[in-house]
C-alpha cells in the first residue's frame, strides 16, 4: 500500500509541475466540445437547390412556391432547360434539383397522376437523403391538398372528409437537435482520448527517460506499479467528466435528465476500459511517438464502431457483431440515455455490465502483457 | 569461506544472432569492490541488467545474495541497490522528493526514511539543496544522489553501472571514495567502468571484451602474473619518432605511449636498456632515463586484448 501511495503521490507532484497539464486538462476538452458541438450539427437546412419549371402553368408555379417557401432550400438558379441543371449538380453548387415536367398542370386538371422529378447529389448522402425526404413530403402534402379540394368540389357542401395526417412526434430530443445527440458522446470521446493518452504516455515516458529501469529494480510488484500509475488518471478523468458536463449544460444547454451519480459510475466503468487500453498501448510502444500512433489506431474504430455518428443499428451485420467488443458502444448508449432520456439503472444495467466485463477482460490482457522487464 | 555475494555460471545473453554476453562465469566475495572493466559495447551493462533482474538471460545461471536470478527475482530486488548507466531519477522532482519516493518504493517506513534522509543527503553532499529540482544539478551531484538512492534501503549488494561516466576527474576520485566507504560498511560493490585506471581502486577485477572475460584477478595478481616480460619506462626526446623507430625492432615486444614517456616491453631488462640507448642514439635521440616499472593495468589489458585479437587495434580500450 505504501508503495502504491508513493507512486500516486509522485504522479501528482509531477503533474503539478508539468506546464502542459492545464492546457491538456482544461483547454483541449473545451476546444473539442466547442468544435465538435458546433460542427457535429446534423440538421440540414438551406440545401442549395435549383428549380426548373418546364410546364410554366399556374399549378407548377404553386407547387414550386411551396417548395421554395419551405425554408429547407435556397434556390440558386432557375434554369430553363433540363440540360442546364447538370453544371450545378456536377460543380457542387447545388445538392438538389426539382424539375416540373411539361404537362404537369394539364394532367392535374384532367385528374391524371402527375409527377415531378427530383435529382439529388448522392455523394453528399446525408444531405441528399434529408433533402429528398423534405421534397417528397412537400409533394405529398400538395397532392393531398389537391385531392381534398377536388373531393370538396365533387361532393358539394356537406361533412368534410377527415384530413388524415401522419404527424411524426419526436420524443426526448423534441427539437430533433442533433447537437443534443452528439454532445453526450463527445464527453465519451474526450474522456477516452484523455485517459488513453495520459495512461500510455505516463508509462512510456518513464521508459524513455530511463526511470522505468530504476522502478523495475525496486521490489514494487507489477500490480502496485499499475495501480499507482493509473489511480491518479482515474481521478483526473472524473474531474474532466464533471468539467465537460458543466460546459455541456451551461454553454450548450444540453439536458441532464438522469442521475449525475449514475453518470459518474458509468464514466468509471468506461475508464476501466480506456485505462486498460492505455496500459496496453504502453506495453507495445517504446517511444511516446509510437504510443501516440497506436492510440490513434485504437481510437478510430472506437469512434466509428461505437456509434458516435452512425447508429450501430444501421451498420452491416458483421460490423454490428464487431462493435459488441467496443466499449464506446455501451458507453454512448448509457450516457445518451442518462442525459437525454433520464434513463436509470433498470434500463442501463446491461450497458454497465458490458462495460465491466469488457473492461475486466481488457485489463487482464494488459496486465498480463505488462512485465517488469526491460525487453 | 562464506557463500559468495554473487555467483555467475556461464551466463549468456543473445539479442537475435548477436551474442552480447558470452558464457561468463565469476564469483564475487562479500564486502569487496568488484570491478567489471571493458570498452563500450563489451557487454558490461547487459551482464549487470541480467543480475538485477532487468533482462532475462538466454542461458546460464546466477545467484545474487544467495537468490537465483531466474527463480527469485523479487528477492534479489530486495537485496540489491542499482544505479543505472543513464541517470534515472526523476528530473522534475526535488532531491528530497526523489529520496522520499524511492524510500516509499522500497517500503521504508516514514520513521526509517526520516533517519535515512540526512544520511543520504550527507553522502551525496547535497545538504541544503533538498528543494532543488534534480534536473538542475550538475552531473557529479546527480551521480552521487543516484548512489544515495540506490543504497537508501541498506542493500547488501550494490550494482553501479559506469557511475563515473562523463564526470570530471576530481568528481571521479570523490565518487571512488564513496564506493570505498560503502565497502568499509560491508556492502559488496559491483562496479563497471571503461576507465582502466579506475581498476586500481578495485579488490577484484574482470576484463570483459566482446562479451567474454579475458582476464581476472586482483590488480597485483594481474600485474605480476599476466606480464612476465619486463617493461621499461623510457624518457627521451622526440617520443613519437622514437616510438616509430622502436616498433620496427624485432627485439621490442610491445610499445605504447604513456604521457611524456614510452613503455617498451623487452625480453631482458639489462639488454633491453642497452639496445634502446644504442638504437635511439644512432638517430640522435637522447635517452634520459629507462627504468623498469611495474606494469600498469592498462599494460595488462592491452596485452590481453592484443593476445585475444592476434594483432594490435586494442588502443580502443584505452580511455
Ligand atoms: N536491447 C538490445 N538489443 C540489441 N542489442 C543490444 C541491446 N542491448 C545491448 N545490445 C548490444 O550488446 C552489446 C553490449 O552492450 P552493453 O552491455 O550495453 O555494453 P557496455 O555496457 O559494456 O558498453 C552492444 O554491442 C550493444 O549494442
Ligand atoms: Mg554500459
Amino acid at each position: 500500500m505504501r508503495a502504491v501511495l508513493s507512486i500516486v503521490w509522485k504522479e501528482f507532484v509531477q503533474l503539478r509541475r508539468d506546464p502542459r497539464l492545464f492546457p491538456v486538462l482544461f483547454v483541449s476538452p473545451v476546444l473539442q466540445i466547442l468544435l465538435l458541438g458546433y460542427a457535429a450539427n446534423l440538421d440540414v437546412r438551406e440545401i442549395p437547390s435549383v428549380v426548373c419549371d418546364l410546364d410554366r402553368s399556374a399549378a407548377s408555379r404553386a407547387f414550386l412556391d411551396e417548395f421554395v417557401n419551405s425554408g429547407y432550400f435556397t434556390v440558386r438558379a432557375r434554369p430553363e432547360r433540363m440540360a442546364d441543371i447538370d453544371p450545378y449538380i456536377d460543380g457542387g453548387r447545388a445538392a438538389l434539383a426539382v424539375v416540373v415536367p411539361r404537362g404537369f398542370g394539364d394532367k392535374l386538371a384532367g385528374s391524371k397522376p402527375a409527377s415531378v422529378l427530383i435529382i439529388a447529389d448522392g455523394s453528399e448522402s446525408q444531405t441528399a437523403t434529408i433533402g429528398v425526404n423534405y421534397a417528397t413530403s412537400i409533394a405529398n402534402r400538395r397532392a393531398q391538398r389537391i385531392v381534398f379540394d377536388r373531393l370538396e368540389r365533387v361532393r358539394g357542401p356537406g361533412p368534410k372528409p377527415a384530413l388524415v395526417k401522419a404527424e411524426v412526434r419526436v420524443w426526448y430530443n423534441p427539437e430533433l437537435r442533433s447537437r443534443n445527440f452528439m454532445i453526450p458522446a463527445i464527453l465519451g470521446l474526450v474522456l477516452m482520448i484523455m485517459t488513453i493518452t495520459l495512461a500510455s504516455m505516463g508509462i512510456v515516458r518513464e521508459k524513455e527517460a530511463g526511470t522505468m529501469e530504476q522502478l523495475i529494480v525496486t521490489p514494487i510488484r507489477p500490480y502496485q506499479l499499475i495501480a499507482g500509475k493509473l489511480l491518479p488518471f482515474t481521478l483526473i478523468g472524473l474531474v474532466e467528466a464533471g468539467f465537460v458536463i458543466a460546459v455541456a449544460r451551461l454553454w450548450f444547454g444540453t439536458p441532464l435528465r438522469g442521475s449525475l451519480a449514475l453518470l459518474f459510475l458509468m464514466c468509471l466503468a468506461f475508464m476501466l476500459n480506456t485505462l486498460a487500453m492505455g496500459l496496453f498501448v504502453s506495453t507495445v510502444s517504446r517511444s511516446q511517438q509510437q504510443a501516440m500512433f497506436t492510440t490513434i489506431f485504437l481510437v478510430m474504430p472506437m469512434i466509428l464502431l461505437g456509434g458516435f455518428v452512425f447508429p450501430v443499428e444501421n451498420m452491416p451485420p458483421l460490423f454490428q457483431l464487431v462493435s459488441r467488443a467496443v466499449p464506446t458502444r455501451y458507453f454512448f448508449v448509457a450516457i445518451r440515455g442518462i442525459m437525454l432520456r433520464g434513463a436509470g439503472w433498470p434500463e442501463l444495467w446491461p450497458q454497465a455490465a458490458a462495460l465491466l466485463i469488457l473492461g475486466t477482460a481488457l485489463f487482464a490482457l494488459s496486465v498480463l502483457r505488462f512485465r517488469k522487464k526491460l525487453d | 569461506m562464506a557463500e559468495p555475494a554473487i555467483e555467475v555460471r556461464s551466463l549468456t545473453k543473445r539479442f537475435g544472432d548477436f551474442v552480447a554476453v558470452d558464457a561468463v562465469s565469476f564469483e564475487v566475495e562479500r564486502g569487496r569492490i568488484f570491478g567489471f572493466l571493458g570498452a563500450n559495447g563489451a557487454g558490461k551493462s547487459t551482464t549487470i541488467r541480467m543480475l538485477c533482474g532487468l533482462l532475462d538471460p538466454t542461458s546460464g545461471a546466477a545467484t545474487v545474495g544467495g537468490h537465483d536470478i531466474r527463480r527469485e527475482p523479487e528477492r534479489v530486488k530486495r537485496a540489491i541497490g542499482y544505479m543505472s548507466q543513464r541517470f534515472s531519477l526523476y528530473g522534475d522532482l526535488t532531491v528530497a522528493e526523489n529520496i522520499g519516493f524511492f524510500g516509499g518504493a522500497y517500503g521504508l517506513s516514514r520513521r526509517a526514511l526520516a533517519e535515512r534522509l540526512p544520511w543520504v543527503l550527507g553522502l551525496a553532499g547535497l545538504v541544503g539543496r533538498e528543494r532543488s529540482l534534480t534536473r538542475t544539478l550538475s552531473v557529479g551531484w546527480k551521480q552521487r544522489l543516484a548512489l544515495g538512492c540506490a543504497v537508501l534501503h541498506e542493500p547488501r549488494i550494490v550494482f553501479l553501472d559506469e557511475p563515473t561516466g562523463g564526470v570530471d576527474p576530481a568528481s571521479r576520485r570523490r565518487f571512488w571514495e564513496l564506493i570505498n566507504g560503502l565497502s568499509e560498511r560491508g556492502i559488496t560493490v559491483f562496479v563497471t567502468t571503461h576507465y582502466l585506471d579506475e581498476a586500481e581502486y578495485c579488490n577484484d577485477i574482470r576484463l570483459i571484451h566482446a562479451g567474454r572475460i579475458v582476464a581476472g584477478g586482483s590488480p597485483r595478481e594481474l600485474k605480476t602474473s599476466v606480464i612476465r616480460n619486463p617493461i621499461l619506462e623510457v624518457a627521451c626526446d622526440r617520443i613519437v619518432e622514437a616510438l616509430e623507430i622502436l616498433q620496427k625492432e624485432p627485439w621490442v615486444l610491445e610499445t605504447s605511449i604513456f604521457g611524456m614517456s614510452l613503455h617498451i616491453s623487452v625480453e631482458d631488462e639489462e639488454e633491453g636498456r642497452r639496445l634502446i640507448a644504442a638504437r635511439l642514439g644512432r638517430e640522435g635521440i637522447a635517452v634520459h632515463r629507462a627504468d623498469r616499472i611495474m606494469p600498469s593495468l592498462e599494460d595488462v589489458f592491452i596485452h590481453k586484448i592484443e593476445e585475444q585479437a592476434g594483432t594490435g587495434e586494442a588502443g580502443e580500450a584505452r580511455p
